[in-house]
Formats: C-alpha cells, sequence, structure tokens
C-alpha cells in the first residue's frame, strides 16, 4: 500500500536531512525611515521599490506625517519629488520642518489627474529619485475611483527595481493589492487650548492650533513582505506657530 | 627637418601660419612673426628640401591676391626646429643646415644671440587664453621674470648671471660655447648651463607644438525651401546636433547652453535659448530637448534657414560617494522636467523657495536643480514660521499675539499695537518659540514629535459665514474643487494678522481656526463623520469671509 505523503511531511523530512532548503530567507527589502520613531518602531520604514498607500480623513494627519518623511529624506540627501495634484502644499509650513526646499521638486497639477499621473509616471521613469509622493489628499472620492488599476500596476512595476519610495497619499485607500505598506491615519484627539467660547484648559504660551492634532493614531493595514496584520502607532503633530 | 619662416614686417591681416599650411599641415606658430614648419616626407611634393626652401621664398614674395605674403621674408632649413629658429632669425634669406653642421652655421653668432628670447615666448595661446609676456632682448637691461629658451625656461637672475660669466670667461660666440667641456659647464654653470650649450651646438631635441585650427561650435543650415512643420525641422535639427557634438567630443568639452536660431520666411528671426544646468554632449538629449521646447515655443512662420551654437565649457566631473543616496542623472532629469513643463506648464513645476515676506502664502518657484557637490548645498535654510512673526514683525508690521489668542475686544487692539510699526522694536513681544534656525542644538529633523501640516487652498475659498454672536457660528463655502459647510463645532481666535501697510496692497485680516463636522463624500468612504479643522479669516477692509486652507 503506497503511502501519500503530504508536503510538509516531505518537507519536513528533507529538512531533517538536509538542512532547511524550503526556509529560505528573503533579503530583507531596503527601507527609507518616516522620521517618526513610533511610526518606526513599528513599520520599521517605508520600502523602497514599492508604493506605500497613506490614506485617511481630512485633519487626519496626512499633511503632518508627509511633511515629516519629506524632511527626514531631504536631510538624508535624498532628492524628492511632491506631485501635488490639488496644489495644497504650503512652503512656509515646510520650512518650520527645516525641509531643504532645495532638494524637492515640486509640481502643481492644479487639481488635474490625469497630469498629476502622467507627471508621477514621468518621474518614475526619469529615475534617481528617493522619494516620490503623490498626493491625492484632495481629491473627490468619485474622481478617485475613476483611477484605473492599471495606472498603480505600471507605477508598481517602474519602480519595483529602484531604491525609489512611492508614496501615494489619498482620502481613500485606492491603491489596494498595489501597495506594499498601506497606513491609514486617524485623529484621535485634539487640544483646543484657550478657544474662544470653549471650556478648555489653555496651554500657555501657545496658539490654539499648536495642538490640533495632539494624537494621530496609524494604522497599519498592509505591509509586506515584513510583517503581516494590523498594528498601529501614535505621533503628535504640534506646530511653532 | 624642420623649416622656420621668418618675416619680422608682418603686417597684422596676414596669418603667416596659414602660409605655412601652403607647404606642410604641421605648424608650430613660435610668434605670429615667425612659424616652424615639419617637412619631412615633402620632397615627394616639392623634389628636395632645398627646393622647399626655395619654393617657400618665392611665394612669399607674390602680393597678398595670390597667396603671397608681399614680403621678404627668412626660411631656414635644420634637423632641429630650435636651430632652425635660430638660423631664420639672425640670418637673412635662406639658409640650409644639414644634420651635424649646425655649429658651422651658428657658430660665429654672438653669445647674446643664444640668450635673447625665443621668439616662442611671445606666443598667445588661442585655446588657453593665457598670453606669456613680451620679452625685451637681454641687452636691453632684461626687466622680465623669465626666459623661454627653446624646450625650457631659463630664470632672468640666472641668465644674466650665466651671461656675465660667459663674459668674463671670455666668450662671445656660439662657437666658444661648445668649445668648453660639458663637465665644467655643468659644475660651474648647472644643468642650464649644459641645455644653453646644446642650443649652441644646435643638439637639442623636441617635437613640434603644433598649431590647431580654432574650433567650430556654431554650425547653421539654408534649406531651399520652406519648413512648417516639426517633424522635418527635426532631422536638421539632428544633422547640426550631431556635428556641435562631434566638435565637442573632439575637443573633450560639452556645453550648458544651447542658442538657436531660425531664419524664418519672411525674413525675421526666431531665437530660442537652452540653459542646461550641467554640461552636457548628448546629441539625443539636445535633440529632443529642442523640440520639446520648439514644440512649446514655435517660430511664427515657416523656417528658411537654421543655425545653432553653442557656449563650450569644461565636462562636469562628478565623483559620487559610497554612501551618498543616488540623484537624477542631470541629462534625464533636464529631459523629465522638460516634458513635466510640457506636461503643466513652467509656472508649475520647480523648486519651491520662501519669499522674506509675511504676505500668507508668498513663495516662488525655481529652476530645480539637482547640486553636484552637494557638501556645499546650503543647509539649515532660513526658517521663517508663523512664529518667527513677533521677533521681526516690526518692519514689516505683521501681527501675530499669542499670549492674547483668547481675548477678544480689547486684546484685538492690543495686539494690534504690539505689531504696529510705529512701536519700538523692544516693545515688540518676543515669540514664545525661537526660530528653529537659531537653535543650533536642535538635530535636523530629530524631533520626536510633528510639526503641524497645513493644506492652502489656491485660491482662498469664499465663504457666507454667520458671525452674529461675534464669532463663526455656521459657514458655506463652495468651490470649483471642494466644498466646506457646516456648524461650527469648535473654534478659536481670533488672531490680528496685517502687513506691508506702507504699500497699496496691504493687507489685514483676522484669523479663526474652526473645526467644521462633516459627513459623507466631503469627508471619506471609511470615515462617516469626522471634524474637519480649518483655518478661515475676515478680510478688515471688506469684511468678507474666506476659507484658506484645512490644517492635516
Amino acid at each position: 500500500m503506497r503511502v501519500a505523503l503530504s508536503k510538509a511531511t516531505f518537507e519536513a523530512e528533507i529538512t531533517s536531512r538536509f538542512g532547511a532548503p524550503f526556509n529560505r530567507q528573503k533579503a530583507p527589502a531596503e527601507i527609507m525611515a518616516t522620521g517618526i520613531a513610533t511610526v518606526d518602531s513599528v513599520i520599521a520604514g517605508l520600502p523602497r521599490g514599492a508604493i506605500t498607500e497613506i490614506f485617511g480623513a481630512p485633519s487626519s494627519g496626512r499633511t503632518s506625517f508627509m511633511l515629516s518623511l519629506l524632511a527626514h529624506a531631504a536631510a538624508h540627501k535624498e532628492v524628492c519629488a511632491l506631485i501635488d495634484t490639488s496644489d495644497v502644499f504650503d512652503p512656509t509650513s515646510a520650512t518650520e520642518l527645516q525641509l531643504d526646499l532645495d532638494q524637492l521638486l515640486w509640481v502643481r497639477c492644479a487639481a488635474n489627474v490625469e497630469h498629476a499621473f502622467k507627471a508621477t509616471d514621468l518621474l518614475l521613469q526619469g529615475g534617481g529619485f528617493g522619494l516620490v509622493l503623490l498626493d491625492l489628499g484632495d481629491v473627490a472620492g468619485k474622481d478617485a475611483r475613476r483611477i484605473i488599476s492599471s495606472w498603480w500596476y505600471r507605477f508598481r512595476r517602474t519602480v519595483e527595481k529602484t531604491p525609489t519610495v512611492l508614496v501615494v497619499i489619498a482620502a481613500d485607500s485606492c491603491v489596494r493589492s498595489c501597495a506594499s505598506l498601506a497606513l491609514e491615519l486617524s485623529r484621535e484627539t485634539d487640544d483646543w487650548s484657550s478657544a474662544a467660547g470653549m471650556t478648555l484648559p489653555p496651554v500657555a504660551g501657545l496658539p490654539t492650533h499648536a495642538n490640533l492634532l495632539s494624537a494621530v493614531k496609524v494604522q497599519l493595514h498592509r505591509h509586506r513582505p515584513l510583517h503581516a496584520g494590523t498594528r498601529s502607532a501614535h505621533f503628535n503633530a504640534v506646530s511653532h506657530a | 627637418m624642420f623649416s622656420c619662416i621668418y618675416c619680422p614686417e608682418l603686417s597684422v591681416a596676414v596669418s603667416l601660419a596659414d602660409f605655412g599650411y601652403s607647404f606642410s599641415p604641421l605648424v608650430e606658430e613660435a610668434t605670429p612673426e615667425c612659424v616652424v614648419l615639419d617637412v619631412a616626407g615633402c620632397e615627394l611634393r616639392f623634389g628636395s628640401a632645398y627646393k622647399l626652401a626655395n619654393e617657400i621664398s618665392h611665394y612669399a614674395m607674390l602680393p597678398k591676391a595670390e597667396g603671397g605674403l608681399g614680403q621678404r621674408i627668412n626660411v631656414s632649413l635644420a634637423g632641429n626646429p630650435d636651430s632652425a629658429i635660430l638660423a631664420a632669425r639672425f640670418l637673412k634669406g635662406i639658409t640650409f643646415i644639414e644634420p651635424g653642421e649646425e655649429l658651422t652655421a651658428l657658430g660665429d653668432l654672438p653669445i647674446e644671440k643664444l640668450l635673447s628670447p625665443s621668439p616662442k615666448s611671445k606666443v598667445q595661446s588661442s585655446r588657453s587664453g593665457m598670453t606669456k609676456s613680451i620679452l625685451k632682448p637681454p641687452n636691453s637691461r632684461l626687466n622680465r621674470e623669465t626666459l623661454d629658451l627653446g624646450p625650457w625656461t631659463l630664470d632672468e637672475k640666472q641668465a644674466l648671471e650665466i651671461l656675465e660669466t660667459l663674459r668674463l670667461w671670455g666668450v662671445r660666440t656660439f662657437r666658444d660655447f661648445v668649445r668648453l667641456p660639458t663637465t665644467g659647464v655643468a659644475e660651474r654653470l648647472g644643468q642650464e648651463g649644459v641645455k644653453l650649450q646644446q642650443l649652441a651646438a644646435g643638439k637639442t631635441e623636441r617635437h613640434l607644438q603644433l598649431k590647431q585650427p580654432a574650433p567650430i561650435f556654431d554650425n547653421q543650415i539654408e534649406l531651399d525651401y520652406p519648413l512648417a512643420e516639426l517633424e522635418p525641422l527635426s532631422f536638421i535639427f539632428a544633422r547640426l546636433l550631431n556635428q556641435l557634438c562631434a566638435n565637442l567630443l573632439a575637443y573633450a568639452l560639452a556645453t550648458n547652453e544651447l542658442r538657436v536660431r531660425l531664419k524664418l520666411e519672411d525674413g525675421t528671426t526666431h531665437e530660442r535659448t537652452l540653459s542646461l544646468p550641467a554640461p552636457l554632449r548628448d546629441h539625443k538629449i539636445f535633440l529632443k530637448l529642442l523640440l520639446l521646447d520648439t514644440e512649446a515655443h514655435p517660430p511664427p512662420r515657416a523656417v528658411v534657414g537654421v543655425a545653432i551654437a553653442c557656449e563650450p565649457v569644461k565636462p562636469r566631473v562628478l565623483q559620487s560617494g559610497l554612501f551618498i543616496p543616488q540623484a537624477p542623472e542631470a541629462a534625464k532629469l533636464e529631459l523629465t522636467l522638460a516634458r513635466l513643463v510640457k506636461l503643466v506648464g513652467s509656472k508649475n513645476v520647480g523648486s519651491p523657495a520662501v519669499v522674506d515676506t509675511h504676505r500668507p502664502d508668498t513663495f516662488q518657484l525655481k529652476r530645480f536643480v539637482v547640486s553636484g557637490d552637494r557638501k556645499t548645498r546650503k543647509r539649515g535654510r532660513e526658517t521663517r514660521g508663523r512664529g518667527d512673526a513677533g521677533t521681526r514683525g516690526y518692519g514689516e508690521g505683521e501681527t501675530r499675539g499669542y499670549g492674547e489668542a483668547g481675548t477678544r475686544g480689547s486684546g484685538d487692539a492690543e495686539i494690534l499695537r504690539q505689531g504696529d510699526a510705529a512701536s519700538p522694536p523692544d516693545r515688540v513681544s518676543p515669540s514664545p518659540h525661537p526660530p528653529l534656525s537659531a537653535s543650533p542644538h536642535l538635530p535636523l529633523c530629530a524631533s520626536p514629535y510633528l510639526r503641524l501640516g497645513f493644506r492652502m487652498f489656491r485660491p482662498p475659498l469664499r465663504a457666507m459665514v454667520d458671525a452674529s454672536r461675534g464669532y463663526p457660528q455656521q459657514i458655506s463655502a463652495w468651490g470649483p474643487n471642494r466644498s466646506v459647510y457646516g456648524k461650527v463645532v469648535r473654534l478659536a481666535g481670533p488672531w490680528r494678522k496685517t502687513g506691508d501697510w506702507w504699500r497699496d496692497d496691504s493687507w489685514a485680516r483676522d484669523e479663526w481656526d474652526i473645526a467644521i463636522e462633516q459627513s459623507g463624500a466631503a469627508v471619506s468612504e471609511r470615515v462617516t463623520v469626522a471634524q474637519v479643522l480649518y483655518r478661515i479669516y475676515r478680510e478688515l477692509r471688506s469684511g468678507a469671509w474666506f476659507v484658506e486652507g484645512s490644517y492635516d
């Protein structure tokens, strides 16, 4: 009578005799730190040669996260590009982070999503950028849903053999399976110090908007191949204004 | 064999080197009045070297219209260039010096002639642009620093000493000098003395420093018929750029500026200049850039002539570090930028720069350039945030009252006085936070917290605000791409901000931070109800409300 061996049994038998031929560890993916210690402690950084999606509702800390990412990358001499679909980037608030604006290529697309995607494609094809940010944060849901998946597959294919980190910022998850890492941001609390008409304890010497994003929750939805499952981290966004 | 042509009274308009090219392609231009030709192998054409010398002398006598010089010249033939030069300069007519017979021809020349500067010292190098000093004869009590004697340069002071020593020794001619034992000369005059002795004996050996024709970096073509479309014009561009890049490659040069002149059908000229951030010499890149630029700025009429010139510069040499992240290649980046400009317009691509003003949303876009040497990149740029306003608001009259943020009414008036330009600077309330640039101990981006991000609405959304109780309660703003509406659930403010009061376009406004509870499509699919934080302001002049942007 023939005994049918399952694949697991067969592998276990081979492993016991010849070592671990089936447990080959993949080389660790190259990563780029976000510059936020609490987030880096959970996800280790953003994977290079892959798409990272950061999404969340308005006022959830996406722009603060993006600025931190830009400042950290520029400080490490990475050449950065920002495709600003809705033309909302504020250089003045970026300088508060000592972001070296000379390292940043800013492409303003005047709310034209098609131009934003073509510009992203041109930058990825040109190569050499360490960080490419596609900001779709203010794109309406109906427009975001019209984005055809082939764009994301094309981007994933273009960046996969490069050291470029492609980050997509959106209100909702739109990259879907093409994203190696998906982070959802949400605002947990806010601190309205010295608010007019409100009964909140004032923070000495700080204007109200200093602590508007006092606790931002980052939830990890998809992370491959390093981790799986859902993890979360918190960070604070404070203004010097 | 080498032939030297010396014409002391040459007019400025005539090039002796061009005359020399009639006989040999290998010409050294010692001075404009003295050239040396390598005539080895010319016997095949002229019969013999002696016939060649006669031919040179004969043609020189011809008028200029017939290719001559219209003057008498000295011509010499010798086995080495330096003997030929000495013979042509100091012996009139045609002089033939057989190899080994140099001393016979030059031996009776006075020793001062040996130390008279070589005409080569007057050479002005056309390639390097450096001019050596024009030297006077040694008898004029040398007021110069060096003597250029053939293949080597002799220090002026040393030359005077040697000449004085030779006079003391009773040396009067070349022959007297050559008769001296070489060992003794080396012991007493050093290596310079030995070399001078070899020069006097006609035993020097060197290669000619050939004159190179001036490179041409301006190619043009006249068309047989006018071209109105870009595609046929691209072939003309490609041809001219190929020639241009071949010239650049031949001289190991590159260019960072292309000048295109298109001669139009109506006789006018359409000129474009392409400035490149780094020197390049890739004709494919040039062609793509040129086509993109011509497509963006087409000539108004058909083209009948094309000329492309470039500014030759030294190519860029980069030593990239092992641990420095890669940057875009200059050529690829330039092409990408050109394509981006074509896609979104030149005013929408670049590197942002903060302007030195407190006027909200004021910035400029610079050309994006990746510097080759990043170490020289300016770090720690001037940071100007809203927190700096108190410390530098005196000159510009900008106000930002942090301590009085919660007080309205009379508090606003006090804030305005603090930032008034009429108040002295020491009365301006200091900012609660120093500017980041003023805190050198703060490591770059090592802060454990983030800065608050702000998304600027361009242009600001005009809003209808219900402020019947003195503060915003309800807001409604609609724009082409976004809308803000709802009941204000939380707010703070106002903060009065003014600036540029001395100009016609002065501005003054009250700012509020508000939270609006939005739901549905205005937020996202996942979040049904969320508080969205906005900054709104009321213009004091017009009383109109605007939504400036959102905190994110």
